[in-house]
């Protein structure tokens, strides 16, 4: 039982960390996106696009053999560590929350921005309330990155190794009692992943929709 | 947009139509190890049965363990494992019939070429023995495979319990990503040596330990018992069972991997019985 307890609290610990550098990267990304004007922007968000859809297992591959002893970064010795769990998901979930940001923000009226601006907004304040703006989509977009990662197998089995106690999250669980025969474990251990999924999302969900209530109601007051 | 759609539907129907046309007969559902898959074998073995009797062979390449259960539920039709024990409780249960020794080959140990707990050489008891005793790196399959329940049983023999060392990995996976985890970690695993030689050229491991009757690793083939499935294909597993103990299946065993490794991986056994395998 503390196993799987243990192994429960290293996949939410190992896909968080994953989902708030996301959320560090993705949000500033989006933002200059879907805001900036420079040239091979539409480049870029083509590349992003096509990274939302990025296989776990490729990144496990690239993150794996950059990691191996005899790839170029071997000399961290991060390899079946959770480290290397963490950079992988990372990578998987970035393309994904920096892509929707973007899309948040593009949706916003552009005459927003200009007012924003015209009201004597710096740069900073503008962000600020195209941010606040867009939370819903925003939140949307955290619960993607974070369902991407916490539900994701390839990548945690070849950078982590599904090492018992050390690197073995709920997915590589799943496989491992699967492999076993033990499908009543697995079952279990599935339905476990798919209520704390389920819980996470919930909270998010609950915070979305109390600040859309909050934006209705406050709306006539305006 | 709309081509795309038609070219879709037809490929869907292609799909379907395959499954629905081809008749049920000639396919067989087999489950094996993955190592007899990972070293080649079944790729030399199957496309000669499939010449020869017209069935089409589906493969799962599973851990005995598993190998085992899906036997239990009839989602096969012949099952070709190495976990004696385990195989003799799935007979006696009434899960199959008509169990016959087919080849074996050994188990090793390998480690390091610079084999800091100094098991070169050593008999398994003593290895494991020095192994525990200097906390060297030892990586298990920890998936109850035939190869994860060997190495459990060395262990026993050895009256020591690593479970829970900090020096002890289990990996739950394969046997290849296990080695390729073992050489990462400079660590010391079990493995078969059919597995190994397959893999050695991509982990930097050697054979330090082997030749001990202990390590022997027999496969046996097992038809599962129609009278708790009659939806089994019998005739097939039969056919099968028939051909890998036969002259020609031997030799194809005996032969194989000889011109790859300089030595074959497997040695041929339907003329013995278990007995003159010490089982």
């Amino acid at each position: 039982m503390t196993e799987v307890f243990n192994i429960t609290l290293l996949s939410l610990q190992v896909s968080t960390i994953a989902t708030v550098i996301s959320l560090l990267i993705g949000l500033p990304f989006g933002t200059l996106l879907a805001l900036g004007n420079f040239r091979g922007r539409s480049f870029i968000l083509s590349i992003i696009n096509t990274g939302m859809a990025l296989p776990p297992v490729v990144v496990g591959l690239v993150v794996a053999i950059m990691l191996w002893r005899s790839g170029p970064l071997g000399g961290l010795r991060l390899i079946y560590t959770p480290i290397a769990i963490i950079i992988a998901q990372t990578i998987i979930a970035a393309p994904v929350v920096t892509g929707l940001t973007a899309a948040a923000l593009e949706a916003l009226d552009p005459r927003f921005q200009q007012q924003l601006l015209g009201l004597g907004a710096s740069r900073g304040q503008m962000v600020w309330y195209l941010w606040r703006e867009a939370r819903l989509p925003l939140l949307a977009a955290l619960m993607a990155g974070f369902g991407s990662v916490i539900s994701e197998i390839g990548a945690s089995m070849m950078v982590g190794g599904n090492i018992r106690g050390q690197t073995r999250v709920l997915t590589t669980a799943i496989v491992l009692e699967t492999s076993k025969g033990e499908f009543g474990n697995a079952l279990a251990l599935s339905t476990l992943l798919l209520v704390l999924t389920y819980l996470i999302n919930l909270s998010l969900t609950w915070i979305q929709q109390r600040s859309r209530k909050a934006n209705w109601q406050s709306a006539p007051r305006k | 947009m709309k081509n795309v759609f038609a070219v879709l539907l037809v490929v869907l129907f292609g799909l379907t139509s395959c499954n629905t046309t081809s008749s049920q007969n000639t396919n067989l559902l087999l489950v094996s190890t993955t190592s007899t898959q990972d070293s080649g074998l079944l790729d030399v073995l199957l496309p000669a049965f499939s010449e020869k009797t017209g069935y089409n062979v589906q493969l799962v390449a599973v851990g005995s363990g598993q190998g085992l259960k899906i036997g239990e539920e009839g989602n096969a039709d012949v099952i070709l494992l190495h976990s004696p024990a385990a195989e003799k409780e799935f007979i006696a249960n009434g899960f199959g019939i008509d169990r016959r020794l087919v080849m074996h080959n050994d188990f090793v140990i390998v480690g390091p070429p610079s084999d800091p707990a100094q098991i070169r050489g050593k008999s398994p008891v003593e290895a494991l023995e020095e192994i525990f005793a200097s906390r060297g790196t030892f990586v298990s399959r920890g998936d109850e495979s035939g190869t994860h329940v060997k190495e459990l049983a060395l262990w026993k023999n050895a009256k020591l319990d690593p479970t829970g060392q900090d020096w002890y990995l289990e990996t739950g996976q394969g046997q290849g990503a296990t080695l390729s985890i073992a050489s990462e970690k400079s660590g010391y695993a079990l493995t078969d040596r059919g597995t190994f030689l397959a893999y050695k050229s991509n982990v930097g491991l050697e054979v330090l330990v082997e030749g001990d009757p202990f390590l022997l690793n027999v496969y046996h083939v097992i038809t599962v018992n129609p009278e708790k499935w009659p939806n089994i294909n019998l005739e097939g597993a039969k056919a099968f069972a028939d051909f890998i103990t036969s002259p020609e299946g031997q030799q194809i065993i005996a032969e194989f991997g000889v011109d790859k490794y300089g030595q074959p991986l497997f040695f041929p056994d339907a003329d013995k019985t278990d007995e003159e395998l010490g089982l």
